[in-house]
């Protein structure tokens, strides 16, 4: 079939969106400078920089290393709070016809609510991506999502607040032992959604200085470098549902994604839809491009739409 | 900020510099948009590039007619050797025109243009345009060595007074740019200075420009994962308008600040007086 004839539409809570395409938390801003290069509405949605209650300076510099395929950062969550964003960000967004998939993140249970609650009724809004898996917090041993108690305790306390229209995802850290216990916690905390997977923790030594190549000595692992690790924790979890061992959700897949081919690969996995993060600091213009591949892919494998895709390589007969 | 493109722009014209590299390239999209002291970002190494992060370089020359863009390269990795090595005819995958540019004054003023090694690259537009509009201009132009100076015969094309000074007296002076920038700016009677090069220089050009009360433009050199305002990577403390201090990102409220709202001392620090500082931790 010819690529402009396969349905890129993917289902995201209640609605349908145009495609499954959105961008990872932290890799488009709030999407004024990303919109010089794609029309935000033509993206399925758009995944803000994580929201805090409060101004949050960030970390020292440097704060970013390149690495092979990948990079290191070590931003440390900067952003102007939640009311900065409510009254000068998102009405911009909307404004523009995006759909938006807010990141939000706090210290504390409290503070993840306090942000969830003050998004209830605000336009553009579609859904909530609960980020309890920055690795650039103050206290690197308190990442909520490195813990299934905590990792429940926080999907449930937004959850209970945020508008039952609202899906909440949770996005989960690669971090950890057992990606799928700290999924199907999420899930039984009322969590509709997964994100997978946030950045890993990494480091690099600066071989002139001999010091540690970042301020904040570690920082997160994004790229190309790390698909391969996104790819099996979107397997393993997705398996999970399969087996009826998890209840099944929407994933939601980011890790290195560049071409129409990778996210493919993440559909094939069992994700329903894919965000583009690092790879838009090298080629803003990558959104259109990777949806343009992805209809072809799907076209030349005989798919008439994205949703057929999702999970197929779980099939007995596709091994 | 301009309206940025991304290009696939062709190398027209790759030539050597001293100990630099000059690589015009074909864009004219990009071209009619530049002004002096935007600069311009390139990708390393095609598609499936194993260096994901954009080099960034500001643009030495637009020329509209011919529709191209003028960087100066200088070998400092892998990615600038890849950069350097390209031939003409290649495409290098270009956005540009990129951040702030000068503020051009409007009528004649006298002003001063000093840089460390190529980071001189974006000024000679600049004097062009501070020189069409009937001002005059002088040059401090330093380097570590002769080999590392950058445009100092089209310097003395636009003026007589141009300083050389080199850290091993190779060429000109012996000594630093900031050595002889007092007695530069009174020479010319300098109601501004432009300045482009290392952070150290720059804190340090910032400091002498405002013992004599001439204001001080800084295009500062910080390295950027994105170049685009996207990826917070490239911040800088700077007084903002309202006297609070804020991390801002040197692609997009940059390259070119105010030297003196730039918070040069606390580089590399959360200075406990940023907004947000509280929340890192860090103590008033």
């Amino acid at each position: 079939m010819a690529p402009q004839q396969v349905d890129l539409t993917a289902p995201f809570g209640g609605r349908t969106l145009p495609n499954p395409l959105t961008t990872a938390s932290g890799c488009a801003g709030y999407g004024r400078e990303l919109a010089k290069f794609v029309p935000l509405d033509e993206l399925g949605s758009v995944t803000t920089k994580t929201i805090m209650p409060y101004a949050r300076s960030g970390r020292a510099t440097p704060r970013m290393a390149e690495t092979p395929s990948g990079m290191l950062n070590s931003i440390g969550l900067q952003g102007a709070g939640i009311a900065h964003f409510v009254k000068n960000e998102l009405p911009w967004l909307a404004e523009r016809g995006a759909r938006v998939l807010v990141s939000i993140a706090g210290e504390r249970l409290e503070e993840f609510a306090q942000v969830a609650e003050q998004l209830n009724g605000q336009p553009g809004v579609i859904g909530l991506e609960v980020n309890i898996s920055c690795p650039n917090v103050v206290d690197r041993g308190l990442v909520f999502a490195c813990n299934p108690a905590t990792s429940y305790d926080v999907v449930r306390a937004v959850r209970r607040v945020a508008d039952a229209e609202l899906p909440v995802y949770a996005k989960l850290s690669p971090d950890v032992t057992s990606i799928t216990e700290i999924a199907a916690a999420c899930v039984q905390a009322g969590a509709d959604g997964l994100s997978m997977i946030n950045t890993t923790l990494g480091m690099a030594i600066d071989p002139v200085t001999m010091r540690p190549a970042l301020a904040g000595i570690t920082g997160g692992l994004s790229g190309p470098a790390i698909r391969p690790l996104a790819v099996r924790c979107v397997y393993q979890v997705h398996a999970e549902m399969l087996a009826g061992r998890i209840p099944q959700v929407p994933i939601l897949a980011m890790g290195g994604l560049r071409t129409g081919l990778d996210a493919l690969e993440f559909a094939l996995a069992g994700a329903s839809g894919v965000a583009v993060g690092t790879t838009l600091f090298n080629d803003p213009a990558a959104p259109l491009r990777i949806l343009d591949e992805l209809r072809t892919a799907l076209a030349a494998r005989d798919f008439t739409s994205f949703t057929d895709a999702v999970g197929y390589a779980h099939r007995p007969d596709a091994s | 900020m301009a309206h940025p493109v991304q290009t696939e722009a062709e190398v027209v014209e790759s030539a050597p510099a001293g100990a630099y590299r000059r690589l015009v390239l074909r864009a004219p999209e990009a071209a009619a948009r530049v002004r002096p002291g935007h600069f311009a970002a390139l990708a390393v190494g095609g598609p499936g590039s194993s260096m994901l992060l954009r080099r960034a370089f500001s643009i030495h020359r637009a020329d509209v007619e011919a529709g191209t863009i003028e960087l100066v390269v200088a070998e400092r990795g892998a990615g600038t050797r890849e950069l350097v090595r390209s031939r003409v005819g290649d495409r290098l995958s270009l956005i540009a025109p990129l951040g702030t540019p000068f503020p051009l004054p409007e009528g004649p003023v006298s002003a001063l243009l000093v840089a460390g090694g190529y980071s001189s690259a974006p000024l000679f537009p600049l004097a062009e345009e501070i020189k069409r509009r009937g001002g005059q201009v002088g040059f401090i132009l330093g380097a570590a060595t002769e080999s590392r100076l950058f445009g100092v015969e089209a310097a003395r094309a636009l003026t007589q007074d141009v300083l050389v000074v080199t850290e091993d007296g190779s060429a000109g002076l012996t000594g630093l740019v900031t050595g002889v920038l007092a007695q530069a700016i009174q020479a010319i009677d300098a109601t501004v200075v432009h300045a482009c090069g290392p952070m150290p220089m720059l804190r340090a050009v910032t400091g002498i420009a405002e013992e004599l009360g001439t204001r001080c433009w800084t295009s500062v050199e910080v390295e950027m994962a994105c170049g685009v305002g996207i990826c917070m990577t490239c911040v800088l403390p700077v007084v903002g308008e309202d006297g609070v201090s804020r991390f801002v990102r040197s692609c997009t409220d940059g390259p070119v600040f105010d030297g003196a709202r730039v918070r040069w001392a606390d580089l590399g620090t959360v200075p406990a007086d940023l907004e947000g500082a509280a929340a890192m931790g860090v103590q008033g």
